[in-house]
């Protein structure tokens, strides 16, 4: 199937799972109507969750989940040696998602909290950014299928894009929402990346920022406007915390 | 000019009209706010008793109806080696019932833009013309300076035009459709009494207006107060959201953007508003911004308001609802910082 008279690329493309809960996986194979085509794009070689053997051939890897074990980094630096491209998917292997709260605790006292008497192998969250050179990070907890669906796009075919440099606001405007904040309820949409078509607000829900900062942010201002109109401390911090996505953006 | 007056009920009697054949979209209350007040926006009704009439203002304004946030410009269809185009106008008739009189000015500065400009819109033009416009009088909302920018009254731009009397509305008529569309009810010919009674709302609704605002030399003043520190001051505060052009009914910028289908079959062309106060507004290929500064783009932004809109068409293109400040989450209202401009220049 051509488009504009020329033969997309048909990259051949893996998917590994690390400290995720999948659901971006899930996401892959969300929008029935459009799946069959979506996967005829593309050439799935795997969908695992550990490499077999060495002979794995594929350009694309799909990195789903945060990094939290020794053995995790370590087939994480196979995958980067051996694929051309290294994809983030999602807010877990972009920031580390909600795995990283973990890194708030004493990781002894995490591992007896979790494991009990049978502790595990630990070791602090990171994003696969933190551990290997990543060449696209897409984030969402979960993915937005349409957006990937975008991004194969680009791949294949030079399709444009670009993620939004807008914050979730815009959407959430565009989709005729009365502002939640306006409602008294917390909502991190000013500060946050586009991209998700603002389900949260409009679901009457605040954005918990799952995409990470918008470009350009501007986290001080928005974090006293929101002390101003008499939001908690905690509550803020929170919020910011909960998908790890805006360490070092916080004072 | 033809004014005659219908009683509330009679009124009532042709809404229920209107709606048998049209949508008709109309100030609905929402929500209500941290302090209790309600919210309104202009929504697709289905009854009269879903209306208020008697609103402040709304959060969105009307534009999303002549110019929707988001619109499919053209569709594309390919197939053995050919392909194809479809491009639809909406030509569906509408009503759009109780704007206000900055509200359908507002309209009339977008029809000066995409309607009578070099380029007409044909997308904006079709929605507009199939649009009956109803307008409504109302005491002045909370921090609006519709009258500081002339846009406090409107001569034209509807089909009809209420005035609350009491007992009655004083309707103008300002278009045949408008005629035909009210000589469906009873209607009376206006009274001495209705035209003293008419004065009286217009008197009382003038004294309310508090803000002193005068933007008489404010072009100048722009062009004098470019490198102010008033910029730096509300600039830095800016979050380059957006919500102020989204909510305002004359900001008409947007993006446009190619999709293809999964299965190729398909492509379409659609446009998206925009915002200048988006870091990337004023970006280029090579990733140049022009205004890569936040204080930058909310100077422009007043700029396009007060000094480019009028060099362009000799009026300012706020109308002063105050929407962009309502929906602002740092409190730049631009009553204030056209105040402070003032001030500053007074020094
Ligand atoms: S609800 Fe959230 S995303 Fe929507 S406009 Fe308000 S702050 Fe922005
Ligand atoms: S609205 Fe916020 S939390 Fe919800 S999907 Fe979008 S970025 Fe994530
Ligand atoms: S609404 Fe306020 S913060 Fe957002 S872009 Fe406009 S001026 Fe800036
Ligand atoms: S700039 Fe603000 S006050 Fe002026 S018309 Fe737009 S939303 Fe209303
Ligand atoms: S340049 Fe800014 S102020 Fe002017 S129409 Fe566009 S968004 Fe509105």
């Amino acid at each position: 199937m051509q488009y504009l008279g020329i033969q997309p690329k048909r990259p051949k493309i893996a998917v590994f799972d690390f400290t995720g809960c999948e659901g971006c996986e899930l996401q892959l194979a969300n929008k029935e109507e459009t799946l069959v085509d979506f996967l005829a794009a593309v050439e799935v070689v795997a969908f695992r969750e550990v490499m077999t053997d060495a002979g794995d051939d594929y350009e694309i890897a799909l990195i789903e989940g945060a990094i939290s074990r020794a053995d995790e980094e370590a087939l994480l630096r196979q995958i980067r040696d051996r694929a051309g491209v290294v994809v983030a998917l999602g807010t877990c292997a972009c920031y580390g998602g909600v795995n990283r709260l973990k890194n708030t605790f004493d990781l002894g006292e995490a591992n007896r909290e979790v494991y009990g008497d049978k502790p595990k192998e630990t070791s602090e969250v990171r994003a696969v950014g933190d551990v290997v050179e990543v060449d696209l990070a897409i984030p969402g907890c979960p993915v937005n299928k349409a957006e990937v669906e975008r991004i194969v796009q680009h791949v294949v075919l030079d399709v444009a894009f670009s993620f939004p440099a807008y914050p979730v606001c815009v959407e959430c405007k565009q989709r005729f929402n009365i502002c939640l904040v306006d409602r008294g309820q917390l909502c991190l949409g000013p500060i946050v990346q586009a991209g998700c078509d603002a389900p949260c607000p409009t679901g009457g829900r605040g954005c918990w920022g799952c995409r990470g900062p918008a470009r350009d942010a501007n986290v001080p201002e928005y974090l006293s406007a929101l002390k101003e109109k008499g939001f908690g401390e905690d509550e803020v911090r929170e919020r910011l915390g909960f998908f790890g996505a805006f360490e070092g953006a916080v004072g | 000019m033809l004014f005659k007056t219908v009683s509330k009920d009679e009124f009532e009697k042709l809404v229920g009209i209107m709606l048998e054949s049209n949508e008709v979209v109309a100030p609905t209350r929402v929500e209500s706010d941290v302090h209790g007040d309600p919210i309104h926006e202009y929504l697709p009704v289905e009854s009269f008793d879903e209306i208020d009439l008697n609103y402040e203002t709304t959060a969105h304004s009307a534009k999303t109806y002549f110019l929707p946030y988001r619109e499919n410009l053209s569709t594309y269809t390919f197939e053995a080696g050919d392909w194809g185009q479809e491009i639809g106008y909406r030509a569906m008739p509408r009503i759009l019932l109780g704007l206000h009189a900055c509200d359908i000015n507002g309209l009339l500065k977008l029809d000066k833009v995409l309607a009578r400009d070099v380029f007409p819109s044909p997308y904006y033009v079709s929605r507009r013309q199939n649009t009956f416009v109803v307008g409504i009088d109302h005491e002045p909302c909370d921090g609006g300076f519709c009258h500081a920018v002339g846009a406090d009254t409107v001569t034209h731009g509807f089909d009809l035009f209420l005035t609350d009397l009491g007992e009655t509305y004083l309707v103008e008529i300002k278009s045949s459709r408008g005629y035909s569309m009210l000589g469906q009810v009873k209607t009376q010919d206006v009274s001495d009494a209705d035209t003293q009674a008419f004065k009286a709302v217009r008197h009382r609704i003038t004294e309310q207006f508090t803000t002193d605002l005068d933007i008489q030399d404010l072009p100048n003043l722009l062009d004098m107060e470019f490198e102010s520190e008033v910029w730096t001051k509300w600039g830095e505060k800016c979050l380059s959201c957006g919500s102020c052009a989204m909510s305002c009914p004359t900001c008409y910028c947007y993006g446009v953007e190619e999709r293809a289908s999964m299965d190729w079959k398909t492509g379409s062309k659609s446009k998206r508003l925009y915002a200048c106060t988006i870091v990337d507004f004023a970006e280029v290929s090579g990733g140049r911004n022009f205004r890569p500064d936040r204080k930058t783009r909310l100077k422009y932004r007043f700029y396009h308001q007060h000094r480019g809109f009028v060099e362009s068409y000799d009026e300012p293109k706020c109308v002063g609802c105050n929407r962009c400040g309502r929906a602002c989450l740092v409190g730049i209202h631009p009553a204030e910082v056209i105040g402070d401009l003032q001030r500053e220049e007074r020094l």
